[in-house]
């Protein structure tokens, strides 16, 4: 059997964890070949490994049939194993051939000869229908661009062994196709990839077989073709996993939030929000649908106060909370979980449970005066961390950032909720979450709306958004251009209201705010 | 996280930095190799050391000057450096005084001087608190009957300095460097007006105070600016930030060697200061504040059982304590007329020189 | 290795690294080393009065590290510690000598007085960030300046063309006969004591209150403060102003207890840029301030006997102690890329 990459029973420890246990990953030649796991379960570690980033406790690694030893990164290259990282590694203000060539410069009389690297890249790129501008600076390219540079540097090194690692988590639905191609490309021409995810969706469309790891331990490898999203999940997760939430219908009462002609600008003065109506009613979640960049933010941030209301008036309860300061907003009943956790919902260097007082801190029984108490602090975290299942190395002392991303926002979530608000605004609460902990979020949702509370989604998901909400406010270009209801629209009909085509058929017209 | 990275790059940075500064220094050292003399029978000898004010000992004015004299008291006497003999500590900073003179003497030195206005304070203190210790200071005065005070008639030699400023100038603007602005230098300012005025009621005399007397470059952004609005004669009183008056007024010279730049020095002999090559000198010449001549004479003195302690020495034009260096011949013949006749009349009391700076 | 033994190991190897490379410095610069060491030693510890005069040193230095301390851990670089020193020492000078009250109140008052002037001088920077988005580096740094000449301007005034304010009065100063007898006339004061006193509160305020909490939120991540409910402006500024009344006392401690006067200074006293160091050699925590101050004012004070006892001049001595300082603050970068790295490479 040709492999070109072969781990065979790889056992990597920190400390006293074990972070890969008798894993075995063989790579075919032209294959893609995926490797799954949830968040956290040691993929990355997997080929941190195989990039000689970390050392091996036990396991040997073959390439090509030969055992090898890949004590640094350097080595990984020169066998020709090539990593396209999650987070880029680019110099932003460099051109695209200046990153691609830094560290291996090609040097004519001691200076760099920029020209000739720049024609190899042009020749690459031409080769594997990259569409790379060799001479573009990389601050002014987009996202999907950089990662082609990405994957240029390690084609210009000679790789021969493709890892990607999450590369659709910060693409659009287009990029993802587009790079899907490329993928396809570079097996055609005799290279071989694993690409890391969790995205089971992709594997289904991309891979040719699936490397399952599950906390640490290798589950198995799977031929795609002979399996399902459900099987893989199962062998994920360890369980069974239900794709469609299981909820009731909703009963909704009074409104609890009403917005009404709000307008809102953002940073530069520009209206994002303009005379925008929405209601969410007791008992209900309602999710607002758009594309990123629609005035989703600056409505959630105007409602919570974060941000300065032009004009039109915000309602809790029929009390008027426009224009108010962020706590008499939170103290009135509103929960938030924002759309970027490391920058709004948490602070990293706090431990999570000084950050699960964050919103109470300055009350009783957390403090007393002037003092806090942090016993007290530490018992709530520790109530919430039990009760949202936060999974954390030190307990409540651990600290945020040590966390995974799914645990982190459990605490968020576990923090808001704990509160009881009587609105609940979840802005793109599952975002980079794996499957796991997205049905837990999304179980918690309901659970809040059973209870009588209103709840606010907003996703940029529609899979999220059909499932979970009640009730669908589409935002378009500022406004809400219409509302459905998920048993009586499809994702067809979702993504061009969202692309802001008016609807044709007359059939959902009652939706809205009856 | 990343602030904290850069805060330890911070702190690398500063010590490094601290260390170049420190290197910037060494060179300077090597001239001041010490011994530490193996204790010599102090009963026989009358030991002497001071500590310097921040100028430090080597800044080729005051300091440097009582250490001159410290240093040929030692001679005569035969004495050696270190223990027993002769020494001196340099200050870092104000803080400093208290602990070099209360240092010197632990090491039983038998006299002690502060050379500086500003350890007055410092040497009222331990004189109180060591009654039998011998103490003398320069440039203030301390009450206390243990601490010989000396003082200068700064503004007598600088009364002929600025009257052979006045009387050289093409230009007719003349210019002053001080350091901090406090009484001593005051005197050498109101001086120096008093003799250029005398000279030619109608010159024009730039005034600047650096407000330091250990940083030579704000001495030649001082001096920078009054030779480019024509000023011709500079005479500072500012110890180590006047070599930087020097440092400007070699520089122009260097480049045009027609240009009409002088320096008149201050406290010692500073024509080594302005050699700009072998024939070329831009030190006019110096007001001599005779520092060294009063540390050998109230040392000299006090070994032989005459130590005037609590009274204040004051040495002016009459007494030697102030004249002008040799100008090696670049002051003619006719100005040291006048010099002379000027020195005659201050020496005789017809002329009284101001100390209060003129109100500007 | 656990992290205990190199929490105590690096700064250990760090000082004997500095210290040797030190000796060899002497060496080939033709001095004796051991004779240097054991100047410095003695220079620190020698008897009770070097004792008492290295921690008169260390005092300012504690409250120095405290302010930058302050100022990081919420966020805020203040590196006006200086100039924030200056108005404190003054101030304290003045109401030192310019007041007659009984010394249970005179005393006191003074001492406010500098916490007051320091923490007002912090306050604009904290001001001019908060609300016109002046960045504090910049401030700080003018208002250094502005705060040298403007104090000696003062000084002058209050002394009529003088250098020196009058000496405090008996009833204001912190020095007491007592420490001076005890430590053979030294220079030491009570103000040790209120250092120690600001650690307390220091790490009181920060690790005990709610306002603490605020600040150190804030100082993390200024997002999640708002997110929070909490006034990101209103923190900068007071905690800039907490700091500048740190730096406000260590100008009190030279005020009331060093000199018993504010003279004109031809430039910057240099405890409050020292400070910075002292604030990052302690990780910004108020107990390591304590150390960090300790080293710092004891190389400091102990050089001065460097070329009084073993005649190394002044300069080597600092390129010695530099080195020293050099090498712990090195130790730090070095045991950060030991954390950094032993988790990955630990269990090999």
């Amino acid at each position: 059997m040709e492999y070109v990459i072969e781990m065979l029973g790889i056992r990597k420890e920190f400390g006293n964890f074990v972070a890969n246990n008798n894993i075995t990953l063989q790579l075919k030649k032209g294959e893609i070949h995926a490797l799954l796991g949830e968040n956290g379960a040691g993929k990355s570690t997997l080929m941190n490994v195989l990039f000689g980033l970390y050392q091996p406790e036990a396991g040997e690694i073959r390439v090509n049939g030969k055992e090898v030893k890949i004590a640094n990164p350097n080595v990984a290259n020169d066998l020709g194993i090539g990593m396209v990282h999650q987070h880029f590694m680019l110099v932003e203000n460099f051109t695209v051939t200046e990153n691609i060539i830094l560290g291996s410069e090609p040097t004519k009389f001691g200076t760099v000869n920029i020209k000739q690297a720049a024609k190899k890249v042009q020749e690459l790129s031409t080769r594997y229908n990259l569409d790379v501008d060799p001479y573009a600076k990389i601050e002014d390219i987009s996202v999907g661009m950089q990662q082609r540079v990405e994957i240029l540097k390690t084609l210009y090194r000679g790789a021969e062994m493709l890892i990607f690692d999450e590369p659709t988590a910060s693409l659009t639905p287009q990029e993802i196709e587009e790079l899907i191609q490329i993928m396809r490309l570079l097996i055609k021409e005799g290279k071989s990839i694993i690409i890391i995810t969790h995205k089971l969706k992709e594997i289904m469309e991309v891979s040719d077989r699936v490397t399952i790891i599950r906390k640490g331990e290798g589950i198995g490898t799977v031929v795609t073709a002979d399996t399902n999203p459900n099987e893989l999940a199962e062998l994920m997760v360890g369980r069974q996993v239900e794709f469609k939430t299981e909820k009731t219908d909703a009963t909704p009462g009074e409104d609890v939030l009403l917005v009404e002609g709000l307008t809102v600008a953002d940073y530069r003065g520009i209206d994002k929000v303009v005379n925008l109506n929405l209601n969410v009613r007791r008992g209900e979640i309602v999710g607002i649908a758009g594309i990123d960049g629609n005035g989703q933010s600056e409505l959630i941030e105007a409602i919570t106060g974060l941000r300065k209301v032009k004009s039109g008036s915000i309602k809790l309860n029929g009390k008027d909370i426009t224009g108010l300061k962020p706590r008499q907003i939170t103290e009135s009943g509103v929960g938030h979980i924002p759309e970027d956790r490391h920058k709004h919902g948490l602070v990293l260097d706090f431990p999570i449970g000084h950050n699960i007082a964050l919103q109470t801190y300055y009350k009783e029984p957390i403090s007393k005066g002037f003092l806090m108490d942090y016993s007290k602090v530490n018992e709530k975290a520790r109530q919430v961390i039990e009760e949202f299942d936060v999974r954390t190395g030190h307990g409540e002392m651990t600290p945020a950032r040590a966390l995974s991303g799914g645990n982190q926002q459990k605490a968020i979530i576990g923090r808001e909720v704990d509160r009881d608000p009587e609105l609940l605004i979840a802005a793109l609460p599952t975002r980079g979450l794996d499957v796991g902990a997205i049905e837990f979020i999304h179980s918690r949702l309901i659970e809040q709306r059973d209870k009588g509370k209103a709840v606010l989604l907003i996703s940029f998901e529609l899979d999220e958004v059909m499932n979970v909400s009640d009730r669908i406010a589409v935002i378009y270009d500022g406004q809400i251009v219409d509302t459905v209801y998920p048993k009586l629209t499809n994702e067809q009909e979702l993504g061009l209201l969202m692309a802001g085509e008016k609807r044709q058929t007359t059939t959902l017209n009652k939706g809205g705010n009856d | 996280m990343k602030k904290r990275k850069f805060g330890l790059a911070l702190t690398a940075v500063l010590a490094a930095g601290t260390v170049l500064a420190a290197c910037g220094d060494e060179e300077a050292t090597n001239e001041n190799e010490s011994t530490t003399g193996e204790g010599s029978n102090a009963g026989d000898t009358f030991s002497v050391a001071m500590v310097t004010d921040v100028g430090g000992v080597d800044d080729k004015s005051f300091n440097q000057s009582a250490w001159e004299g410290i240093q040929a008291y030692g001679e005569e006497n035969g004495l050696t450096e270190g223990d027993g003999g002769y020494a001196y500590l340099q200050s870092a900073s104000d803080a400093d005084y208290n602990t070099n003179i209360n240092n010197l003497l632990r090491r039983d030195f038998d006299l002690v001087f502060g050379v500086g206005f500003m350890m007055a304070d410092a040497m009222g203190e331990i004189a109180n608190e060591n009654p039998d210790s011998k103490l003398a200071i320069i440039d203030s005065e301390v009450d206390a009957p243990n601490v010989v005070s000396v003082l200068f008639k700064e503004q007598e030699g600088a009364f002929l300095a600025g009257a052979v400023a006045a009387s050289m100038s093409e230009s007719g603007k003349i210019g002053f460097v001080g350091g901090v602005d406090i009484p001593v230098i005051n005197r050498f300012h109101a001086g120096y007006v008093a003799g250029a005025q005398a000279v030619n009621p109608d010159i024009e005399i730039q005034v600047q105070y650096t407000g330091a007397f250990d940083k030579a470059d704000l001495g030649k952004t001082a001096a920078n600016l009054m030779y480019s609005s024509g000023v011709d004669i500079i005479f500072h009183a500012a110890g180590g930030t006047g070599n930087g008056v020097f440092s400007e007024a070699k520089e122009r010279k260097a480049k045009d060697p027609d240009a009409n730049v002088w320096v008149i020095g201050v406290d010692a002999d500073q024509y080594d200061e302005g050699q700009v090559d072998a024939d070329t000198n831009v030190t006019l010449t110096s007001m001599l504040k005779g520092v060294n001549s009063a540390v050998v004479d109230i040392s000299t003195r006090a070994k032989d059982g005459e130590f005037n302690g609590g009274e204040t020495l004051v040495y002016g034009l009459k007494e030697g304590g102030v004249q002008l260096a040799d100008s090696r011949g670049a002051i003619p013949e006719e100005v040291m007329a006048v010099v002379e006749d000027y020195t005659a009349k201050i020496s005789s009391g017809e002329i009284v020189v101001p100390e209060e700076k003129p109100a500007q | 290795m656990s992290n205990r033994l190199i929490n105590i190991l690096v700064p250990v190897v760090s000082i004997i690294v500095g210290l040797l490379v030190g000796a060899v410095v002497m060496l080939v610069s033709g001095y004796d080393p051991i004779l240097g060491y054991t100047a410095l030693w003695n220079g620190i510890f020698g008897d009770s009065y070097s004792i008492g005069n290295t921690i008169r040193q260390i005092t300012p230095y504690i409250l120095a590290g405290l302010a930058v301390a302050f100022a990081f851990r919420t966020g805020l670089f203040n590196i006006g510690v200086e100039g924030q020193l200056l108005m404190g020492w003054l101030a304290a000078a003045w109401v030192g000598y310019a007041v007659e009250l009984p010394r249970i109140i005179h005393l006191p008052l003074a001492i406010i007085a500098a916490a007051v002037a320091g923490g007002l001088w912090a306050f604009l920077v904290g001001f001019l960030k908060a609300r016109l988005n002046v960045h504090e580096v910049i401030s700080s740094i003018m208002l250094n300046y502005t705060a040298l000449y403007i104090t000696n301007a003062i000084i002058k005034s209050l002394s009529d063309g003088g250098f020196k304010t009058e000496t405090v009065l008996a009833s204001a100063t912190l020095r007491a006969q007592w420490l001076r007898d005890l430590t053979d006339n030294s220079s030491l004061h009570l103000g040790i004591i209120i250092a120690l006193l600001m650690v307390i509160v220091m790490w009181f305020l920060l690790e005990k209150t709610t306002r603490g909490y605020e600040l150190k939120a804030v100082g993390f991540n200024q997002n999640a403060a708002e997110y929070a409910g909490m006034s990101v402006k209103k923190n900068i500024i007071l905690a800039m102003t907490i700091s500048g009344m740190f730096a406000g006392l260590a100008g009190a401690m030279e005020a009331l207890g060093t000199f018993q006067n504010a003279s004109i200074k031809a430039g910057f006293t240099g405890v409050g840029f020292d400070g910075i160091a002292v604030a990052l050699l302690g990780a910004n925590t108020p107990l390591g301030v304590v150390f960090g101050a300790t080293l710092f004012g004891s190389l400091k004070y102990g050089a001065l006997n460097m070329p009084n006892a073993a005649g190394i001049p002044e300069e080597m001595v600092s390129i010695i102690i530099a080195l020293i300082i050099f090498f712990v603050a090195c130790g730090y970068v070095i045991r950060l890329a030991l954390s950094k790295f032993g988790s990955k490479k630990e269990g090999k």
